[in-house]
């Protein structure tokens, strides 16, 4: 039935580049009028940026964008709107202090006449017709999640568009809002509007759309029919073949626990559930890998046991101390006093120049950060600090005019080498990484990956979350997959396969859980 | 006893208008998100080249015309204000420079300014000079006369026992009210120094916003100095001038402040404020009798007021009664 339908908008070679990462190599793609697109790819694999691309955001480096047959070129946001495109951001771009309808106002075409009672009667009318359910008085800081979302989608209707693109619009929703936005989509798309939905929910994809487009690295890999599409073809698409990076992966020498995590749950500053009854053990002399779509509850598991995130009650994270096997329980201390009852914990956070290190100071004071507390002389000692920092720039081989350049001038890379340097120089039993070759190039990339390896045969316990599902199959030896917060399955990552970790990741499994 | 608070409130009102028309500049500059702290030094300014100028013309013509005579204070004033806040959007906003920081600096360099300028006028051997023609015009009563009865008098002189300048002030209140709540423009305004990032992407120009409410807020604010001279100081310019200026515009910043940042407080806030400072001159009514240090602290009592009104909107926390939410945060596009 699609065949009828008229080409909507059509992208032909489209490519972007951020520095030297290629974010879409190539894209071809095309949107039907009257349909819903599913637009599948893993984190990182350029759906957003593509998106980008058609709301003014980016402009393509090279190839073309078509609207109903006539090449356009899309320099803003407003040359969006003209073309009838609007994109509903992650991140809502709303006044908080404003009701509804004067958000909508803002948004307004300049030759319209300012009358709010006008666009609030307009507004009702839009809600009516495709089964809104909004206030258009309230007060944005009042509003829920869900009712922020409507009111983005409202504004977006509002101003004419034609064609809607939504970006990864249930990550925020509880199941019932879920459900009650595809229902509204589905009018929309009753209306003769085209919908552009960003995922990676496979049952989200499989339930709500005609068609499902599917990128992985930057590369458009083709379109399918919802149809004839199943869950595990779709994963397949979308993690594609293995690819062989040959990292080494030392067998563990006599693995014992060394942190065992019982019934661990975390709620986020909004109270909602962010990481739900997850129970593991971390051995030492090993690699755990963590895998999960971004947001998964990744960032709360490390930051409970660093002791930086609050626990509910029930959660346990019990430390076995490696020579006496004693154990201590970590939930509900401090890191400060984690460290003091003699517990060698390192963390390599996502956020390197937030939480990992101060960029406006040298190496020297970064090391300085984590023995802020050690000798009683009022007067700084530099002396051990600086010398850890110029072993850690001939060790590392750190790229930087000196160890007191402040961090912040240093390479993505260098910055990075900093801070697992000063972690492993702390000597730890267990080292916990985030995310730690994000944005590197492939040389610090392999050294990351030496030195964690290396921890490893020294009989750290080493947890390392990632995103790329290669380097996970490949530097792991257990792989502990996350979905929504959920433990999916723990899986040996020498004998599984990259869609079976793919499916866990997309797909809640009740199955999974007694997989092991 | 009736002439003394007669005498009082006057008093307060004429010292209500000069800081009311800081806070209407700095309210509709902080609208914006600029908190430009440098309001105490661009009155100097304001006065400085309002009375300058006037007191040029009137020296140097032979029959002053009337009207000619307002309309150069009050032009000179705004621009040269204006000029000033230019400035300061340019160092905040275009070169990004820390507005506290920036603020401050523009205080010490508005009031070093008008005493430099100020230097020219006075002749060598004389302290104060006066722009005697523009102080009458400035102070000329509205002509109303409502009888000779007590409560008529009373009307008379809390109603209309002031010069026109009064009255400007509550109209541009009343003018600025009704433009942030129901006009287009206003509701920009008020979304650029709330979230400058969601403005900006409904196509609104953040910094054409910044640029104009800033300089139309400073220059507001100019006007508030230059009544100060021709008016609340009996026209008469010193040296020391800049400095009383320059203690006002502080009240000025914290009556922003104490009228939650809308301009409708601003017109009682600003007499009762008059009221609190000049309570000290006219405690005695009541049979008090203080001392100068006494009295010194009673002075204080506006800040404390501002301090009081700052902890229980705080407290609170009823959004709508918080400073814009961009305030003081330089604003640039995120660029990947």
């Amino acid at each position: 039935m699609e065949q009828t339908k008229p080409v909507a908008i059509e992208l032909r070679n489209v490519s972007k580049t951020f520095g030297s990462i290629k974010a879409n190599k190539n894209v071809n793609l095309s949107v039907y009028r009257g349909e819903i697109l599913s637009l599948l790819g893993e984190n990182g694999s350029g759906k957003t940026t593509l998106m980008n691309m058609l709301s003014g955001i980016y402009y393509p480096d090279t190839g073309e964008i078509y609207i109903d047959g006539k090449a356009v070129s899309i320099r803003s946001p407003k040359d969006a709107f003209d073309h009838g495109i609007g994109m509903i951001h992650q991140h809502f771009k709303l006044v908080e202090l404003f009701s509804a309808v004067e958000n909508v106002a803002l948004a307004m075409d300049a030759k319209e006449k300012y009358n709010l009672k006008a666009v609030a009667a307009k507004m009702q009318e839009i809600c009516e017709r495709y089964g809104f359910d909004l206030d258009v008085n309230q007060k944005v800081y009042d509003m829920t999640v869900s009712q922020k979302q409507t009111l983005e989608i409202v504004k977006v209707l509002y101003r004419g568009a034609e064609f809607l693109i939504l970006d990864e619009p249930t990550a925020v929703l509880t199941p019932q809002e879920a459900e009650k936005l595809f229902q509204v989509i589905r009018n929309m798309r009753a209306d003769g509007k085209s919908v552009i939905i960003i995922t990676h929910k496979l049952h989200e994809v499989l339930s709500i759309s005609d068609r499902v487009a599917i990128l992985r690295k930057g590369e458009y890999i083709g379109t399918v029919e919802t149809k004839d599409a199943t869950e595990l073809s779709l994963t397949e698409m979308m993690v594609g073949q293995k690819v062989e990076l040959n990292i080494d992966r030392p067998m563990p020498v006599n693995p014992e626990p060394r942190m065992v995590i019982r019934g661990l749950t975390c709620k986020n500053a909004e109270g909602v559930t962010v990481l739900d009854n997850v129970s593991f053990t971390v051995n030492s002399g090993e690699i755990l890998g963590i895998a999960g779509i971004s947001g998964c509850g990744q960032k709360e598991l490390l930051e409970a046991i660093a002791g930086l995130q609050s626990v509910e009650p029930g959660g346990s994270i019990l430390y076995y101390t490696p020579e006496n096997k004693k154990t201590t329980e970590l939930v509900g201390k401090s890191p400060r006093k984690i460290r003091d009852l003699g517990v060698a914990l390192s963390f390599v956070p996502e956020d390197r120049l937030g939480m990992g290190l101060v960029g406006t100071m040298g190496m020297t004071e970064n090391m300085m950060l984590r023995y802020y507390n050690e000798g009683s002389s009022i007067f700084t000692d530099k002396k051990k600090p600086r010398n850890l920092a110029l072993r850690i720039k001939d060790e590392l081989e750190v790229v930087t005019p000196g160890v007191d350049t402040p961090v912040r001038a240093l390479s993505g890379g260098n910055v990075q080498k900093v801070l697992v340097g000063r972690e492993i120089a702390a000597s730890p039993t267990v080292l916990m990484t985030a995310y730690a070759v994000r944005g590197l190039d492939i040389n610090t990339s392999y050294t990351i990956y030496r030195l964690l390896n290396e921890q490893k045969q020294a009989g750290v316990a080493v947890i390392y979350v990632g995103e790329d599902l290669d380097v996970l199959l490949e530097i792991s030896d257990r792989i502990l997959v996350l979905c929504a917060g959920k433990m999916n399955g723990i899986v040996d990552a020498r004998t599984t396969t990259k869609s079976e970790v793919g499916l866990l990741m997309t797909n809640l499994n009740k199955e999974a859980q007694q997989h092991e | 006893m009736l002439s003394t608070i007669l005498s009082w409130i006057t008093r307060a009102i004429l010292f209500g208008v000069v800081i009311m028309f800081g806070a209407m500049g700095e309210t509709l500059t902080e609208k914006s998100g600029n908190m430009n702290l440098g309001t105490p030094g661009i009155m100097c300014i304001g006065g400085a080249f309002g009375f300058g100028c006037t007191y040029l013309y009137e020296m140097n013509t032979d029959n002053p015309n009337a009207f000619l005579s307002i309309a150069i204070a009050l032009v000179c004033s705004f621009v040269v204000s204006a000029l000033a806040g230019v400035l300061f959007c340019l160092l905040t906003t275009t070169l990004r420079a820390n507005q506290n920081v920036t603020g401050l600096a523009m205080t010490i360099f508005g009031s070093g300014l008008a005493k430099f300028f100020g230097m020219f006028i006075i002749p060598s051997g004389v302290v104060t000079v006066k722009a005697v023609f523009a102080n009458k015009l400035f102070t000329k009563r509205i002509p109303v006369e409502l009888g000779s009865g007590k409560v008529a008098t009373v009307i008379e002189e809390v109603f209309f026992g002031h010069g026109f300048m009064l009255y400007v002030a509550i109209v541009i209140a009343v003018a600025m009210s009704v433009f942030l709540k129901r006009t287009r423009a206003g509701l920009n305004l008020r979304a650029v120094g709330e979230n400058p990032a969601t403005a900006d992407a409904a196509g609104i120009n953040v910094n054409k916003y910044k640029y104009l409410a800033t300089s139309v807020g400073a220059g507001i604010a100019g006007l508030g100095g230059a009544y100060y001279i021709l008016d609340y100081n009996y026209g008469g310019w010193s040296t020391g001038a800049a400095g009383g200026i320059q203690a006002l515009g502080w009240l000025a910043v914290a009556l922003v402040i104490f009228a939650i940042w809308r301009p409708l407080n601003l017109i009682w806030g600003s007499f009762l404020f008059g009221l609190c400072y000049w309570l000290y001159n006219y405690i005695g009514v009541f049979g008090v009798r203080m001392t100068s240090a006494q009295s010194a602290l009673l002075e204080a009592i506006p800040y404390l007021v501002t301090i009081l009104v700052l902890i229980i909107s705080s407290i609170h926390k009823k959004r709508e009664n918080q400073p814009p939410a961009a305030l003081g945060l330089a604003y640039f596009r995120e660029e990947r």
